[in-house]
């Protein structure tokens, strides 16, 4: 699976031009809200016509202005999840699972259909209505249907955004599953780093309409140039280990990483033994010269220093090795003197835990 | 009851039904073209279905007097190749009555369509559904409250038309004379006062019908969508 896109159009208060590639797995498209992230997912799903644009997938073309190349939305087979569901308020959920089904070239397996369910966890939905669907159980049934409409690549729609932490929490894991297990390509856009780094393969910031940074979501969160000083607090180290003990009386999850564990709140429902990863935001990791006693947080990690950047006038950015991942800690530069920080110095990664919620 | 009275009776339930079904495919696509067209002369035609609702009855009956009489433009047309003759038969009291009727259709229709979210259809398109399929599958069952209410507002209005039948169908006894116009008739002769109030009291007693049935089906459908 490729995907090859490129558009260009008025939006009101900017020009939406950017472009990017996709291939298996998940590709986030990450921007704050107005960066022109739906508008770019509207144009793929044949939603929206752009002044100029040009889309292929698989070396089909789906759309290309210059051609006067426009395959109407039935018939792209992109299922498209919605921010807002939007359910079939006159259809059982089971019937609202297999509209699709009834235009689909070839007829869906019940088999299928029975997977889907099951990955879903909506087996006891299947008679309701709508409307008496919780809102995470509306999302899991709008994903549902987009998957058995036979898509060639899931469109989500920040699926995730209408809910709360709870209902969220509740989410993340079939979407983990939806990617680890029926290895679906999605596209998936989000104004949330937590969702971005735990789901996406590749991420591709938006910025006014611009693409502004991609690559894998270590790169895009971690590099200096991505983020603006609005948007300091999502820039950080992504880091992947894997959950080794929980403590569900505390609702705290240990990760393994390649030389030290961290501690992180269960936020969002992890499984022992699986791969997560976790973001770090550079702004909430202190650095010391000797262990710290009597702190609250809870995670101090030994390493070295691997680089220091001056960050602007006063700051700078700390790149701490401990093992085979790197920390990013944003401090400034007084105390970097005052601490005689260099390179290759043994220093401790301190990092609060609460900041590692979400 | 006489004779004449059940004809009366039967021939208004009849010509009533008749226009409202007929009517209904039109309703529909008149309402859509409304609701959701983007298209030159959008208020103009959105004038022509109301225009009847706001002329005197009688002008109205005169009107398709001239267009669909024996002579009229449309009338001598129907007559030669559909062998369809509407003056002074109750095919004319039917069309009579569904185009008194349609601008209420044809409202009723249109609000429950521009109260259908839009995002419905878009979802539906992209699960694959056609434009056509799409209405069928969603906006026409989402639909169904407007639908069922235009029909009934069309119905009521057809039991109730008087001004633009006898204008263009007159008032003959067992083809034109609808209830409405038996009444008028009994009102016109003396010793016909216990006559009009059998038919009247008819009258009452199917608007009532008419009305517990809308608002039976408003209920059913209103429990369908909301369960609780």
């Amino acid at each position: 699976m490729t995907l090859v896109f490129e558009t260009r159009q008025v939006l009101g208060r900017f020009t939406l031009n950017a472009g990017f590639a996709s291939d298996n797995g998940v590709t986030a498209l990450f921007g704050r809200s107005g960066s022109g992230k739906t508008s770019l997912l509207r144009v793929i799903a044949g939603l929206s016509r752009p002044d100029e644009g040009r889309l292929v997938v698989d070396g089909e073309v789906l759309l290309d202005t210059r051609e006067r190349i426009f395959v109407p939305k039935n018939r792209r087979r992109f299922g498209y999840v919605f921010q807002d569901g939007r359910l079939f308020p006159h259809l059982s959920v089971r019937r609202n699972l297999n509209y699709g089904s009834w235009f689909a070239q070839k007829a869906t397996p019940r088999s299928n259909f029975d997977r889907v369910v099951d990955l879903l966890g909506i087996e006891a939905l299947l008679d309701c209505r709508p409307e008496t669907l919780s809102g995470g159980e509306k999302q899991r049934v709008a994903i549902g249907r987009a998957l058995l409409s036979s898509p060639r690549m899931l469109l989500m729609d920040e699926p995730l955004a209408a809910l709360d932490d709870e209902r969220k929490a509740e989410i993340l894991p079939y979407l983990e599953r939806l990617r680890d297990e029926v290895a679906m390509p999605i596209v998936y856009v989000s104004h949330s780093v937590a969702e971005v780094v735990r789901l996406a393969d590749r991420v591709v910031m938006l910025k006014d309409g611009q693409v502004h940074a991609a690559g894998t979501p270590d790169d895009v969160f971690g590099g200096s140039s991505s983020f603006s000083s609005g948007e300091r607090r999502d820039a950080g180290a992504v880091l992947t280990g894997i959950a080794e003990t929980i403590d569900f009386r505390h609702r705290m999850a240990t990760i393994r990483l390649s030389k030290a564990s961290i501690v992180v709140p269960m936020a969002a429902a992890i499984t022992e033994g699986h791969t997560v990863r976790v973001h770090i935001p550079e702004r909430d990791v202190m650095v010391a010269t000797q262990r710290p006693e009597g702190l609250s947080a809870q995670n101090i990690l030994e390493g070295v220093i691997a680089a220091i950047e001056p960050d602007g006038e006063s700051m700078v950015r700390i790149r701490i090795r401990i093992g085979g991942d790197v920390v990013l800690a944003r401090i400034t530069a007084v105390s970097a003197e005052r601490l005689a920080l260099a390179l290759e110095k043994p220093v401790f990664a301190v990092i609060k835990t609460a900041a590692l919620e979400g | 009851m006489s004779d004449n009275e059940w004809t009366a009776v039967r021939l208004s339930l009849w010509v009533s039904s008749i226009a409202t079904l007929v009517s209904l495919p039109f309703g529909i696509l008149i309402a859509h073209l409304l609701a959701r067209g983007r298209f030159w002369g959008r208020s103009v035609l959105n004038g022509l279905v109301h225009l009847p609702l706001i002329l005197p009855p009688v002008v109205t009956g005169f009107l398709l007097l001239i267009v669909f009489g024996r002579r009229g433009v449309l009338g001598e047309f129907l007559d030669e190749y559909l062998g369809l003759v509407l003056s002074f038969r109750w095919t004319g009291a039917a069309l009579a009555c569904g185009i008194m009727g349609f601008p209420l259709m044809v409202r009723s229709m249109r609000l429950s369509i521009e109260a259908i979210d839009i995002k419905l259809e878009e979802a539906a398109g992209t699960l694959g559904a056609n434009p056509f399929w799409v209405f069928v599958t969603v906006t026409l069952p989402l639909m169904l409250p407007g639908i069922i209410a235009g029909m009934i507002l069309s119905f009521a209005k057809a039991m109730g038309e008087f001004g633009a039948t006898i204008t263009f169908v007159s008032n003959i006894p067992g083809e034109t004379q609808t209830l409405s116009a038996a009444i008028y008739t009994f009102t016109q002769v003396p010793g016909g006062d216990a006559g009009a109030m059998r038919l009247t009291l008819v009258a009452i007693g199917i608007s009532f019908a008419a009305l517990m049935a809308s608002e039976f089906l408003a209920h059913l459908l209103g429990r369908k969508a909301h369960p609780q």
